[in-house]
């Protein structure tokens, strides 16, 4: 995991945010979509908001959620990479349903 | 409270939560999520002693219960909450405020030191609460900042009074809503800039502030340096931190934050302040800090010395109506009587209470219900919202006595 601590401090270096505490410890499940979250979602904030909001999503509700992100904070996420973070996001951070 | 401490009594609750004991969870309410109890830590911001941490960035910590037991929170220990990363450090010297907008004739340009000299300074105990204080017992769970009990404190704020600043500004009579920015920004372009008002008549409210201290000492950054909005009786969503613009408004605000954050269904909850230019068919801004209650010694599944006097002691708010009375029970609601209240501090501020119990050995279901001048209590069961505001619920902390 490494890489991932590599690639979310060079992700808050990029962003220059100040307040960027000790993030760089986060450990994120594994899965071939996280590179894909990490590009995606460490701009704006840390990973942790995904895990506290578990587990108790259904697919729908990360849908939602990502969508949100898209729409509303304006996250220039690709409909190929939404795709790719629900399908993470509900396996390894959600609940069946 | 070291480390391995907190984990345990965390761990507690857990057991608890998940239905592995024999209470009903109807009963014990829901726990935190498990990936919030997984990914929470005892963390130092700069300045700040280790709160416990729900997100890094944004950063968004909360006050451990255990450091509740002084009426004022201590600045090093008071909860954080940011919307967006973008923080910055604000060299109070360089500071400007500005006051203007479609409702202010003369608009101003203010450093702190004219802020300071220009107006009269006043002071007011006040808590400030996140709106989704307790959102992590929400059940079922709703998504957002998972906090448990620590999202608020208790403290002293000196400032001006935002009616002074806003009449030098101009204010003209056909104002509805004052506007607030802050300068922190999102690490996007994109992203929806921070910005909340609130109606005019709660901005002339003498008790409404521009602060620049907090407990005797200029604002912690992470509490909004160098000067910051506050709203006693409101939740926090409305005390802008790093406040740089203020905008008296003909027109309701709309923006995200104004439109569709922050907002509770209409008719679940017995509020009395209403925020009438901004309320739709189906919901309304979040306004007052409902009546509540923490128990601040005590924690769930805690041992304690059979017959020897236990000291239950906690604090008790809501948003300036006046706490009447704690009630205490500890065989699970059967039976309650009055905790003996501590100096009233102010009609926004914590109201300490103690209640003395001497247990035989046994089991106790510990619960306080605080009610105010209004005659409102705590509730039993959670008034269940989208977004898990104004949760009151009584606590329920089981303690045994050997």
């Amino acid at each position: 995991m490494k890489k991932l601590a590599q690639t979310i401090a060079a992700a808050v270096a990029i962003a220059c945010v100040p307040a960027a505490a000790d993030e760089t410890n986060i450990r994120m499940a594994d899965g071939p979509e996280l590179t894909t979250l990490v590009a995606n979602c460490s701009g704006c904030h840390s990973l942790d908001y995904v895990q506290m909001n578990s587990r108790w999503v259904k697919r729908a509700g990360w849908e939602a959620e990502v969508k949100k992100m898209v729409t509303v904070m304006g996250a220039p996420v690709s409909p190929e990479d939404q795709a790719k973070l629900v399908e993470y996001l509900t396996r390894e951070y959600g609940v069946p349903d | 409270m070291d480390r391995r401490s907190f984990v345990r009594g965390v761990a507690g609750g857990v057991a608890l939560a998940g239905g592995q004991l024999l209470l009903p969870r109807a009963l014990l309410g829901a726990g935190l999520p498990s990936g919030a109890l997984e990914s929470e830590e005892l963390f130092a911001l700069p300045g700040k002693q280790p709160l416990i941490k729900r997100s890094f960035r944004p950063p968004n910590f909360e006050t451990p219960v255990a450091q509740f037991g002084d009426v004022l929170t201590p600045n090093d220990r008071f909860f954080v909450r940011w919307h967006l990363a973008s923080i910055p450090e604000i060299d109070p010297r360089a500071w400007r405020l500005s006051v203007g907008g479609d409702a202010a004739s003369a608009p101003l340009d203010l450093s702190l030191e004219q802020l300071q000299r220009e107006f009269e300074q006043v002071e007011v105990v006040a808590v400030c609460q996140c709106s989704g204080n307790r959102r992590g017992f929400s059940d079922p769970h709703v998504f957002g900042v998972q906090w448990a009990y620590g999202a608020m404190g208790n403290a002293r704020w000196k400032g001006v009074r935002l009616k002074d600043v806003l009449a030098k500004a101009g204010l003209a009579k056909d104002a509805v809503e004052i506007a607030f920015n802050g300068a922190d920004s999102g690490a996007l372009e994109a992203t929806p800039d921070f910005v909340k008002s609130i109606p005019v008549w709660k901005a002339l409210d003498e008790n409404t502030l521009i602060a620049w201290e907090m407990n005797g000492e200029p604002l912690p950054h992470w509490n909004g340096a160098p000067a910051r909005i506050v709203v006693p009786g409101w939740t926090a969503t409305y005390w802008m931190k790093q406040v740089v613009s203020i905008q008296a408004l003909k027109q309701p605000l709309a923006n995200f934050w104004m439109a569709k954050a922050y907002r509770i269904p209409k008719g679940k909850f017995a509020t009395v302040d209403r925020f009438t230019t901004q309320e739709t068919a189906e919901n309304t801004p979040i306004t007052e800090i409902v009546v509540n209650s923490l128990i601040t010694n005590v924690t769930d599944g805690q041992k304690v010395k059979a017959g020897a006097p236990l000291v239950v002691k906690g604090m008790a708010w809501d948003a300036g109506y006046g706490i009447r009375g704690v009630e205490v029970t500890v065989d699970g609601g059967r039976t309650w009587q009055a905790a003996e209240l501590g100096p009233d501090g102010g009609r926004y501020s914590f109201r300490p209470w103690q209640f003395v119990i001497k247990p035989s050995r046994g089991r106790y279901t510990v619960s306080a219900r605080a009610s105010n001048g209004l005659g409102a209590t705590q509730v039993d069961q959670l008034i269940f919202n989208p977004a898990g505001y104004n949760n009151n619920v009584v606590q329920r902390l089981g303690v045994e006595a050997v």
